[in-house]
């Protein structure tokens, strides 16, 4: 298979939208193998399922870790320094912020990750069937994404919370919604390369159904594209809900998620209170924490798909 | 051979129009689908039936879906997108007073960004696997996985409150001298700055590594010829296509990433007044704001169209 063919090819082939596609292959890519350091990618890739698997775990127990409430008010000091009873200090109004990041973890994680999944979910299925199908429903399929795609994401979700207001149901479609049009072309591009492929060929001849051939026989030979897409798209949702939030118009109080930690302890950053950093470097950590695990996962997948 | 550049780039205009008209479909479908009554929320609860029926007329709100796109759709290609249900000044007034100020800020990005990242993805794909290309592929990554809000809330800390150099908010856009000048752009251009040139310069070093794999190259590098000319001589011209593509998209991430950047540092562009619009539900100027970003957005990913079938020798014979 031409290896050219796999990422949307950035030459002169397509029509305008594949922002995130050519992002994407941008940072799939890796040095050549001659310089490449053995030891070194095995610990990043590790570091990071380390990270990441830690923050999965804290999304999932989190809050009953949590040694207060997310709204108890234990301190009379705001902005307090870190310290052994308050281990990331004090937020605005005297709560503990290491309590309040743990009961946020399953909105910034959680949310992220089903809206994710919704995403890549309706993106791989509508490529596939884009990708087998052809003729004027491809054109159809793909017109439209391409329409979706040519909102900026923060644009897309901004209009969305106009339209319906700010709930954590609406940001989750929101996100999926905003970040499918990438999944989607991702997904048939690969689609279509393995739809070209001698064994496709030889279910269709054999008189295969259409259902049969795309998820038995295409989709688990696009399995790991679609990982690290998936991985990706990961990061930029939790960005992006972090991003809304930090406008104020993601997760409502007396909720909060990472993004809105860092937003209600603005204040604190004269400061320099932990209260303020501690939930953006969690959002760091996470993030870059999955692109570690991309960029060994990435590496592999894309030798795979070249051989 | 010579009619094929015009019809390329009138296809590509007619696909960005259709792609348009979609949007604005999109837009006004997710603006409408809510039976949320733009005329009973402007008067109140306590209004006479007649006073809202009268205001929804006055609105246009008592005719049909597809009258109500098509009369929108309409004023929004004649220059005339509305009036503010916040405080009835009309939208293209508003978002004409604003669009300047965010124009200047993403061309001090650009200016700044694009000759910067160029040069870094260029010189990261000639030395590829070097220290310096793997350097600045972790710090690429890291960049691009924090959020905006992070660079920025750390640019303030460390320029405005530990060196006390800047002034965390841009106050005025008028500026006198170039200190002033300096204060007001420096950090919404260095934030925005950090995950653009990221970007920019990871697509260029796919793009210029992408030409350095094909066999022409390998010929130059045989026959003898210096490495410095097979990457300016040989393969760089061959790569202007997919480096404007990269640039163009890059470019396109100044669309989104104003949002965050104006409303930290107050800056009076159309992201913070789109913002505001949509705190205050302020549905008219939402929709010309959203049509106007992807309209921005388009308009980059034709300029690189254009660009890459211009810069095509095979089309030009």
């Amino acid at each position: 298979m031409n290896p050219n063919t796999l990422p949307p090819s950035p030459k002169l082939s397509t029509s305008g939208a594949r922002a995130e596609a050519a992002l994407d292959v941008a940072f799939g890519d890796q040095p050549p193998k001659a310089v490449r350091r053995r030891a070194k990618r095995p610990i990043s890739g590790a570091l990071g399922l380390l990270i990441v698997g830690f923050w999965l775990l804290m999304a999932l127990v989190g809050p009953w870790l949590a040694p207060h409430g997310a709204n108890a008010l234990v301190s009379f000091e705001i902005f307090g320094p870190i310290s052994l009873e308050y281990p990331l200090g004090t937020d605005f109004l005297g709560r503990d912020i290491l309590s309040r990041l743990l009961h946020g973890a399953p909105y910034t994680i959680g949310v992220a990750l089903a809206a994710t999944v919704l995403a890549c979910l309706f993106g791989v299925v509508l490529g596939l069937v884009a990708a087998a199908s052809g003729g004027w429903i491809d054109a159809a399929i793909s017109r439209t994404q391409d329409a979706l795609i040519a909102i900026p994401n923060k644009i897309f979700a901004l209009i969305m919370v106009a339209a319906f207001g700010s709930s954590v149901p609406l940001l989750l479609v929101m996100a999926a919604f905003a970040y499918m049009p990438g999944s989607y072309r991702i997904a048939r591009a690969v689609a279509v390369n393995v739809m070209t492929m001698d064994f496709v060929q030889v279910a269709r001849a054999r008189g295969e159904a259409m259902p049969y051939i795309m998820f038995i026989e295409v989709l688990p030979n696009m399995l790991r594209p679609v990982l690290t897409d998936f991985g990706l798209r990961f990061v930029y949702v939790v960005l992006l809900l972090s991003a809304m939030s930090f406008l104020g118009l993601g997760v409502q109080p007396p909720d909060a998620d990472w993004g809105s930690l860092v937003r209600e302890n603005i204040q604190g950053l004269g400061e320099g209170a932990p209260a303020v950093l501690a939930p953006a470097v969690a959002i760091a950590t996470l993030t870059v924490g999955v692109n570690l695990i991309i960029d060994s996962f990435g590496a592999r997948a894309k030798r795979e798909m070249e051989n | 051979m010579n009619s094929s550049i015009p019809r390329l780039i009138i296809g590509r205009l007619g696909i960005g129009v259709l792609t348009l008209l979609i949007v604005s479909l999109v837009v006004f479908i997710l603006t409408s689908l809510l039976p949320g009554d733009a005329a009973q929320e402007q008067l109140g609860q306590e209004a006479t039936p007649e006073a809202v029926a009268a205001l929804r007329a006055k609105l246009g709100l008592d005719l049909p879906v597809y009258m109500r796109y098509l009369s929108w759709l309409g004023g929004l290609v004649t220059g005339n997108p509305g009036v503010s249900l916040v405080n009835g000044m009309p939208v293209d007034d508003l978002i004409a007073s604003r669009l300047p100020n965010s124009l200047k800020l993403a061309a001090a990005t650009a200016l700044i960004a694009v000759p910067l990242a160029l040069s870094i993805g260029i010189l990261s794909a000639m030395y590829r696997g070097s220290i310096f290309d793997r350097y600045t592929n972790m710090l690429a990554v890291f960049l691009v996985s924090v959020p905006e809000f992070l660079i920025a809330t750390v640019a303030v800390l460390i320029f405005a409150v530990k060196l006390g150099w800047l002034s965390a908010l841009s106050r005025s856009v008028e500026v006198d001298s170039f200190l002033q000048l300096l204060s007001v752009y420096a950090m919404p251009v260095l934030t925005l700055c950090c995950v653009l040139v990221a970007q920019m310069a990871r697509m260029t070093r796919a793009a210029v590594i992408d030409q350095l794999s094909s066999p022409y190259v390998e010929m130059a590098v045989l026959k003898g010829a210096r490495p410095m000319r097979v990457v300016l001589r040989h393969a760089l011209p061959n790569a202007i296509g997919p480096i404007a593509n990269a640039v163009a998209l890059s470019l396109s991430y100044l669309l989104g990433g104003v949002v965050i950047v104006e409303t930290i540092f107050n800056y009076p562009g159309i992201a913070t007044l789109m913002v505001n619009a949509v705190v205050t539900r302020d549905m008219p100027l939402v929709q010309a704001c959203v049509m106007l970003f992807s309209l921005g957005f388009l308009l980059l990913v034709l300029i690189a169209d254009i660009i890459a079938i211009l810069s095509n020798p095979r089309l030009r014979t």
